[in-house]
């Protein structure tokens, strides 16, 4: 059915209907719209409708998307175990509830400050919470992701080091890792990797040791490690990277910090994270949050995205928030700005503000002990089951661990398969990314995870491995 | 008039005290206590054991619901009016989008999952693919940038994967762009490692094609361009510069930051575009989030698909799949699949417009563009230096951006005060917060 323009009236569209449209072209003093389009070349003008889907009435756009998505099987339908970046914790009431405010929900980038004050102090008390947090003097309002963070961090490190080598973990997840490699690789920045320790997990000390040299701007570690370990050695990496003139780039879980030292007070001097646990829901990996944050001046000058600074009225009388240092930005430094970095994830930054300070300090560490039981469970469960190495590193873990099946290739992918259904989805195959490692996945456990769930896939997996 | 609320609130750390708390968290049950025995943080390595509590408020839930929402209230957004500054069209985000993305099997969806679990995202994924790829005039798109700089940034990387492929990534170090430019093109390039060369306007706002020509050469990876340009002016050569960009053996990269305007009736890949980012959070109207979240989905021509970030979604006849079989592919650019709460949105807006509403919503910003345009040029003491461009900004919002721009730069003239409009521009805040620029007087108070 084809609608003649001059007569399509859209509830989103307020001037569009005929007579407005009449006495606008008056007032202008044109004779058409086409008019106003006359500085298109006429040879490339589309002159034919797009080539899109419509559905004419709201109730059917809800129905037609709501369809779609149906066909997905979700957490609320099955356990689902897996992490390794974007974990599915329980998101409090108020946190949905605050970032459901069409005020912030609706708003633009802060630059005008009068009519952002809000959005502004909100921002402040995010980044003051995650440098509390973590120690640092200094966090920025939001970056895309854990992973474009590290991207930031390893180019900030170079920037101030003037050196051009990143260390990193083996055992990181390769995803992250491509990501840095696009962020570091077009400007002369090499990657190298040290290993981990084959039974602990861990890193291997001697050969992170044997590879921090002069040329390195930056060791990066994470903790909790991808594949879930607290690894001890980590709270020694800064003093091992300054020994050589480097810097020490810590890698965070923000949930982990209820009852993990900050990285600050070991000596990081840059932190990364993805906040997504904090502030809003899986959405299949997307939107999430980039955290960092960093210490010292020299630093903190190298901070890509927007600061955000409390100051007073010109009358001294009264607080006021605005963007600051904005001289490092895009929008006036251009080609020598510390990244191009302009939309963020504010509105999580947010969330994850109103998340931090709902569960205060005994919220939080509670909830990392009880995952931290959750895991040991797991653990537990897992381990009793003939065939079956959990964990496979001898290590304490937090929310995650690998597990390692006895038997020949195609076993995992087998289990995982028998495990769907029969409702259940198991830990992410590690097959493919670490052969080394054998038939062995990594699983994730948070407070979402009920006893009676992490039962069932213990059962199931006995049961499928006995058949 | 807009009165904004003013609530003296403090900093929430301010509130902080007495051991309250916001939110009780799921215990452990006791048969995970008891089966796990011992106290779990026996097994935390010492080193990296927190002494104390974690340093955060001490308050209330309706405490935390309170502040934020005074702080809320402290706050202009779209859905209070429109939002005339420039360098982002904010236009009105239709709350269906909002309702749809609440559903649990978008919410509740773990990017790693198995594909036989997720066919539906998939399904949509492809169908987006197609629709953007279509309104664009590209053979593909990625969906995976999360916002309009990290698509600028994607393609400056898949420049560099094109030119390498020929051998010349050596030779070709340099990025074009427009004196006109927003910040994040000079800034995307020289992250990509290229060296920019800034190739001014010329009386009417558009690029100097003479100038043009003086840049280009063997040396040219590329020319960025954003048309309707940040003046909000079409450029009206640019089928003369894709020409000049071309024979040089550069790409011609669109910057969809003012697609807007132009929606449905013309298209980048027509124009001769080789590499194209949409923003979603401008021109399919998701909801900015206070300066995010976004997403930056960039389409190609065909024969540049090869290196668009892994993985794509593909569909064998039966079934959605992630495409991995991608050997020339650049990798990835954020860690997942992209930020897909913000696709689900734009989904479901150029579902409700479809292509005549669509092209609807392009005619009624140039259209509102033009009207406010010829409004301020009679009441107030502006002029627009040289000739009148056409000026293209989007429904609802946007409009009054494009000329602010030129108020704000090169076409100023003093008002009555003597003042320039810049100088009226104070970012410093003051105490009563009144209003966004809608008095035609070309200061923003």
């Amino acid at each position: 059915m084809r609608i003649p323009m001059a007569t399509f009236d859209h509830p989103f569209l307020p001037n569009a209907g005929a007579p407005i449209r009449k006495s606008m072209l008056e007032a202008i003093g044109v004779a058409s719209i086409e008019e106003l389009y006359s500085d298109i070349p006429a040879q490339v003008r589309t002159n034919r409708p797009l080539k899109v889907d419509w559905l004419p009435s709201e109730q059917e756009v809800k129905s037609h998307v709501d369809r779609v998505l149906g066909e997905n099987t979700s957490a609320s339908d099955m356990p689902i175990f897996l992490g390794a970046g974007i974990y599915n914790h329980y998101l409090p009431a108020a946190v949905k509830s605050i970032l459901s405010r069409t005020e912030f929900q609706t708003s633009y980038t802060p630059y005008q400050a009068e009519i952002s004050q809000g959005l502004l102090q909100s921002l402040f008390e995010f980044q003051s919470m995650i440098a509390d947090l973590t120690q640092m003097d200094a966090v920025n309002s939001s970056l895309y992701d854990g992973s474009t963070a590290l991207g930031e961090a390893a180019r900030m490190a170079c920037r101030a080091t003037g050196r051009k080598k990143i260390l990193v973990p083996l055992g990181m997840h390769p995803a992250k890792f491509s990501v840095l490699r696009n962020y570091t690789e077009p400007v002369g920045i090499r990657l190298e990797t040290f290993l981990f320790d084959k039974e602990t997990g861990g890193m291997n000390s001697a050969d992170l040791q044997s590879k921090v040299d002069r040329d390195t701007a930056a060791v990066y570690c994470e903790v909790p490690s991808f594949f879930g370990v607290l690894d001890p050695e980590v709270a020694n990496v800064p003093s091992i990277s300054h020994q050589k003139g480097a810097l020490s780039i810590v890698g965070f879980d923000p949930v982990s910090l209820g009852g993990l030292k900050p990285p600050g007070e070991y000596g990081a001097d840059i932190v990364i994270a993805e906040g997504q646990s904090i502030s809003t829901e899986m959405n299949f990996g997307g939107p999430a949050l980039g955290m960092i944050g960093c210490r010292g001046e020299n630093l903190i000058r190298q901070l890509p995205g927007r600061l955000i600074g409390m100051t007073t009225t010109l009358d001294g009388k009264e607080r006021a928030f605005s963007m600051v240092l904005q001289t490092r930005e895009q929008h006036i430094r251009r080609e020598r700005a510390t990244s191009n970095i302009c939309t963020n994830e504010a509105l999580f930054a947010i969330g994850a503000a109103a998340y931090l300070s709902l569960l205060g300090p005994q919220g939080l560490r509670e909830l990392f002990e009880s995952i931290l039981v959750k895991t040991n469970y797991a653990i537990k469960m897992l381990g009793e089951i003939p065939g079956v190495v959990a964990p496979r590193f001898a290590s304490q873990h937090y929310q995650e661990f690998a597990v390692s099946f006895e038997g020949a290739k195609g076993t995992l992918a087998r289990l995982n398969k028998s495990l769907l259904s029969h409702g259940v989805h198991g830990g992410k195959s590690l097959v493919q990314d670490f052969p080394e490692l054998g038939e062995s996945a990594l699983f994730c456990v948070t407070e979402v995870h009920s006893t009676e769930s992490i039962d069932k896939i213990r059962l199931l997996i006995e049961k499928l491995r006995e058949a | 008039m807009f009165h904004q609320a003013k609530w003296n609130e403090p900093l929430i750390i301010e509130r902080s005290g007495n051991g309250k708390r916001g939110h009780t968290p799921a215990r452990p049950s006791d048969i995970e206590r008891k089966v796990v025995g011992r106290d779990p943080w026996n097994g935390v390595p010492k080193a990296l054991v927190r002494s104390g509590l974690p340093p955060l408020p001490e308050v209330s839930e309706p405490e935390v619901v309170r502040h934020y929402t005074r702080l809320s209230q402290e706050n202009f957004a779209v859905d209070l009016g429109i939002y005339p500054l420039g360098s982002c069209t904010m236009k009105y985000n239709p709350k269906v989008s909002e309702v749809i993305a609440q559903n649990p099997k978008l919410e509740k969806i773990h990017p790693e999952q198995d594909e036989s679990t997720v066919q539906g995202i998939l399904a949509l994924m492809h169908r987006l693919d197609q629709f953007l790829a279509e309104i664009t005039g590209m053979s593909r798109m990625s969906l995976q940038p999360v916002a309009g700089a990290a698509g600028e940034y994607l393609g400056a990387l898949i420049m560099r994967a094109y030119h390498r492929s020929k051998g010349e990534l050596d030779e070709r170090r340099e990025m074009i762009i427009p004196d006109s430019a927003h910040g994040t093109n000079p800034a995307s390039a020289a992250m990509a490692g290229f060296n920019v060369v800034v190739v001014p306007s010329n009386d009417d706002g558009m690029v100097d094609l003479e100038a043009l020509r003086k840049v280009v050469g063997p040396r040219t990876a590329g020319l960025m361009i954003t048309n309707p340009n940040t003046l909000g002016i079409f450029e009206k050569n640019v089928l003369e510069i894709a020409k000049i960009v071309h024979d040089a053996g550069g790409l011609l990269y669109y910057d969809g930051a003012n697609f807007n305007a132009i929606l449905g009736k013309v298209r980048p890949g027509d124009m001769g575009f080789d590499i194209v980012h949409l923003n979603l959070h401008k021109t399919f109207a998701t909801p900015h989030g206070g300066g995010g979240p976004g997403a930056g989905p960039v389409g190609v021509r065909k024969d540049l698909e090869k290196f668009l970030p892994l993985p794509l979604v593909g569909f064998d006849g039966k079934k959605y799949f992630f495409d991995y079989d991608a050997p020339d592919s650049v990798g990835k650019v954020t860690a997942f699949h992209g930020n897909i709460g913000v696709l689900v949105r734009a989904y479901a807006y150029i579902l409700s417009l479809g292509p005549d509403g669509l092209k609807a919503v392009a005619e009624t910003a140039v259209l509102n563009t033009n009207y406010v345009l010829s409004k301020v040029l009679e009441r107030s003491k502006f002029e627009l230096d040289g000739r009148q461009s056409v000026r293209y900004g989007e429904e609802n919002a946007r409009f009054w951006a494009p000329f602010a721009h030129r108020l704000f730069s090169t076409n100023c003239r003093r008002g009555d005060d003597g003042r320039s409009a810049r100088d009226r521009e104070s970012p410093r805040p003051r105490r009563t917060c009144r209003g966004v620029p809608q008095s035609g007087k070309g200061g923003r108070d």
